[in-house]
């Protein structure tokens, strides 16, 4: 009993930085619509510049807390930042845009933190005052956990008060439901959005804070705490400040629990209460069904269109030069060098990756935020499939685009049901699961809890762990560079053109017909879950192919392959590229695999590729497929001419 | 009044209004006097109620100028165009449904003018004596006819010496539809001008003055409503569905 106690009381405390978070991310996406992907580097920079206030002023109990509060004030000015120089330039553009910008926030402040920081763990100092531990049950219970436990109460009854009692907050809730109409009244939304944007950075600014002496500071906070308030944000549901309170509790006290239960275990355990609570309330605990949400309504979809005469020829011209660029390197070995190859083999594997999620994303109008798993799935599935079962490389190959299928038809069982945001949601937090199976060694610490070692009593690895899984490498007759080079050429081709054929046959106009209109589609006899389910495995299936050309090419792969930051580049991709045209992904990926070469030998590459990103979301709205709907694009006759009304 | 020009609160001329590539309205010129009740009538998709949203800000006209009180207000944001005086009152009611009645009203709260008259929650209580018996129900738990009240109520807190009404009778029992004829007068005797798009030929002809006949985006007929109501051919080719 005393143990249940200390545990249940561990989960509380370790509930509330993610409560803090989460109801941040919640405040700001109610109002906005905006999805800060951005809110875990908020989290980030509260903790660092907690730290850092905590060392010159936190001697005292009170000036600690001072300083947390100080924390979580600075970084909801630097929301307000982000929201007067970025958001508000954006408000208007499509809802998929404003997500790339706050991705290249991140990047930033990655690379911010870093410079200012340094790239050593900072380990917090005791909280003055609370350094000792009280016994309860004669357990002993560290005083900073009870004030942990006490913090997050304290915070949902202020936003209750602040949202109930102040005309501020009643017209936060107003906006929350139907912002045209609040404008319309004449609220000026701009300051409405700026307190917003404030208040829910500071949270996370004060989550990030008040975990120090727990937690202390590290630069991958922001990525891990993303993908655990994204959990509690579906779970307690979008926009509910009480529900991401119940949730977090709930994933406390699970999480202390489950390493109990089974050590590695917590995000497995995380994803079968998630997918439990989704069955039964696929819009979370306390949310709102989608329906009953403002949707924004931005300009109509453009309908695709077969590409004008001159974009095929340019396509056919790619398609030319790509074939002949082995032979010209043959030829002239100083013009087109070994690693121009190289490089064209990874454009031309996240081409095809950037397709695939395009296929689902662009006319399914189904945005992932977890083909990474995918991706990495399907390798994983060919790699082990060369490490234990001695497969040959052309057998294990087709594992990949298999595996990657068998995946997201899996996880798409569950995604499907759901539309917009909370769909992105949920497919991040499905891959963040993936990728956890991958990391944690699932398989290998379950044979090590039955006891199951190898002839000399060392526990079995399967999936390697952080190692990953090394020497796996294609066929002799595959493995020269140039034939290597044509198998991914000749694959990825091949792959862009059935998807293509695939988004202008039936199935891709049942597809963009459920996109526009699900109800209409419906009612003229479309299973549109059946639809969309099936698109979903058919563009896993594709992901897994890119995966295996990348697995092959490399000859190794890691956990990394299936974490967030991949599933964002592959976003990134599609929506630099452009989601309305099936050029964008191409474009998108060639450019971003490019820049990323580019900017990867400077040391802050990663502050340089965000601000670019920033820079391109102002400066071209609509993709960079989108420049052929500008002036100079028109003159290229790259887009058809305006058509006149009647 | 002084004057013709001094007299008109309200003035659109050359409107032409586009969703996308598809032109909505064409060339809408239509003026509001003070305290004048002006009825926008027209069928379903004539342009009515884009015409209105052209007016408050919530589609941006491509051609034409919109004035109010003798200055021009297109391209303003819709709540600097509200702040002005003009109250928007909108089709399909957008009550906060998450908000009780109070706080409903709360959000249109705007400060005091010097020539409208102001309204508090207890005078609006007055004036729709059931919305006081639920001034903590949630908006989403009132009936259609409540809800129209509730609007009506939500944009007079603004103080607004103008309203544009858009449909408020759509939906409605005829006894509702009787209410809102009743307060419109109430507000017209209050000194509001008054744009009310209406496709209810029985409620605009019991409370207008004038009325422009919209069709296809065009206008088609200006003159007094009485004089509207006795010509059956305008009647039959424009508002008969």
């Amino acid at each position: 009993m005393a143990d249940f106690i200390v545990s249940l009381l561990t989960g509380l405390s370790s509930a509330a930085a993610m409560f803090l978070v989460a109801s941040g991310l919640s405040i700001i996406f109610g109002v906005t619509r905006i999805v800060n992907f951005a809110h875990g580097s908020f989290y980030m920079l509260g903790a660092y510049i907690g730290y850092t206030l905590v060392q010159t002023i936190g001697s005292t109990g009170i000036g600690f807390w001072t300083a947390v509060l100080i924390a979580a004030v600075a970084v909801g000015l630097i929301g307000v930042v982000m929201e007067i120089l970025l958001l508000r330039r954006i408000y208007k553009a499509p809802e998929l845009f404003q997500l790339i910008a706050t991705f290249g926030v991140i990047l930033v402040i990655q690379d911010v933190t870093l410079w200012v920081w340094g790239s050593e763990d900072l380990v917090g100092p005791q909280a003055p005052g609370l350094k000792g531990a009280v016994s309860i049950l004669g357990k002993p219970i560290p005083e900073y956990d009870l004030a942990l436990i006490a913090i997050s109460p304290l915070v949902l009854v202020g936003l209750w008060a602040l949202f109930k009692l102040t005309r501020w907050g009643t017209l936060v809730r107003a906006a929350t439901q139907d912002r045209q109409m609040v404008a319309a009244l004449g609220v000026n939304q701009r300051w409405l959005f700026t307190g917003v944007l404030f208040l829910g950075s500071a949270l996370a600014g004060l989550g990030g804070a008040v975990q120090i002496p727990k937690g202390g500071a590290d630069l991958l906070m922001d990525f891990n705490i993303l993908a655990a308030a994204f959990v509690v944000v579906v779970v307690g549901g979008m926009g509910s400040i009480l529900g991401a309170f119940w949730a977090a509790l709930l994933f406390g006290i699970l999480q202390t629990f489950g390493i109990q239960i089974l050590p590695n275990s917590t995000l497995v355990l995380m994803f079968l209460v998630m997918a439990v609570v989704l069955i039964f309330r696929p819009w979370g605990l306390l949310g709102m069904p989608e329906s009953l949400l403002q949707i924004p309504s931005g300009p109509p979809e453009q309908p695709l269109r077969p590409a004008l005469p001159r974009v095929r020829a340019l396509a056919g011209a790619a398609c030319a030069l790509l074939l002949v660029l082995p032979i010209v390197h043959l030829v002239f070995p100083e013009v087109v060098g070994t690693f121009t190859l190289v490089l064209v083999i990874e454009i031309m594997v996240f081409v095809l990756f950037a397709a695939a999620l395009h296929f689902i994303m662009g006319p399914g109008g189904m945005v992932s935020f977890g083909h990474a798993a995918y991706f990495g799935g399907g390798a994983y599935a060919a790699a082990l499939l060369v490490k234990f079962a001695d497969a040959p490389f052309e057998l294990a190959f087709w594992a990949a685009p298999l595996g990657g299928a068998l995946l997201a038809f899996l996880f798409g069982w569950f995604c499907v049901r759901l539309s917009g945001v909370y769909f992105a949601m949920l497919t991040l937090a499905f891959a963040q699961i993936a990728w956890a199976f991958v990391f944690q060694d699932m398989p290998g610490s379950v044979l090590k809890t039955f006891g199951i070692a190898d002839e000399f009593g060392t526990p079995l690895k399967i999936t390697g762990g952080d190692d990953g899984l090394n020497d796996i490498w294609p066929s002799p007759w595959a493995s020269t560079r140039i034939s290597y080079y044509y198998i991914t050429v000749g694959l990825s081709v091949a792959a862009l053109w059935i998807m293509r054929r695939l988004l202008y046959a039936p199935f891709g106009y049942t597809l963009r017909a459920g996109r526009d209109s699900p109800l209409r589609a419906a009612a003229i006899g479309i299973d549109l879950t059946r639809h969309r389910w099936l698109a979903f495995a058919i563009s896993g299936a594709f992901t897994g192919l890119a995966g295996a050309l990348f697995l092959f090419s490399k000859g190794s792969i890691f956990p990394t392959t299936l974490e967030i930051a991949r599933s964002f580049d592959a976003l990134l991709m599609v929506m630099l590229g452009g989601v309305q045209s099936l050029f964008g992904p191409i474009f998108g990926a060639a450019a971003l695999t490019w820049l990323n070469d580019l900017f990867s030998v400077l040391s802050y590459w990663r502050f340089l590729l965000g601000v670019t990103i920033i820079a391109l979301v102002l400066l071209l709205p609509q993709g960079l497929a989108g420049f052929a709907d500008t002036r100079p694009g028109r003159r290229l006759r790259l887009a058809r001419p305006e058509e006149t009304g009647a | 009044m002084t004057g013709a020009a001094e007299a008109r609160v309200l003035e659109l001329t050359g409107v032409d209004t586009f969703y996308g590539r598809a032109q909505i309205l064409s060339d809408v010129s239509l003026e509001v006097r003070r305290s004048e009740v002006v009825a926008l009538l027209g069928r379903n998709g004539a342009g009515k109620s884009t015409t209105i949203k052209s007016i408050i800000g919530l589609v941006r006209p491509a051609k034409g100028e919109i004035a109010f009180e003798g200055k021009p207000i297109q391209g303003l944001e819709p709540f600097q165009i509200s702040r002005l005086g003009l109250g928007y009152v909108p089709e399909d009611r957008r009550v906060f449904t998450g908000l009780t009645v109070a706080e409903n009203l709360e959000v249109g709260r705007q400060p005091r003018r010097e020539n409208a008259p102001e309204w508090t929650p207890d005078k609006l209580f007055a004036l729709f004596p059931n919305l006081a018996e639920m001034s903590d129900r949630l908006g989403g738990l009132m009936s259609g006819g409540e809800q129209q009240m509730l609007t009506i109520a939500r944009t007079l807190m603004g103080n607004p010496t103008t309203m544009l009404l858009d449909e408020p009778s759509e939906g409605l029992a005829p006894v509702i539809v009787e209410q809102v004829a009743k307060t419109i007068l109430d507000l017209k005797a209050h000194g509001l001008s008054i744009l009310l798009s209406e496709q209810n030929l029985h409620l605009s002809t019991l409370v207008s003055d004038r009325a422009y006949i919209i069709e296809k985006g065009r206008i088609r007929y200006e003159g007094s409503m009485a004089e509207l109501a006795e010509n059956e051919e305008i009647r039959a080719a424009y508002l008969m569905v």
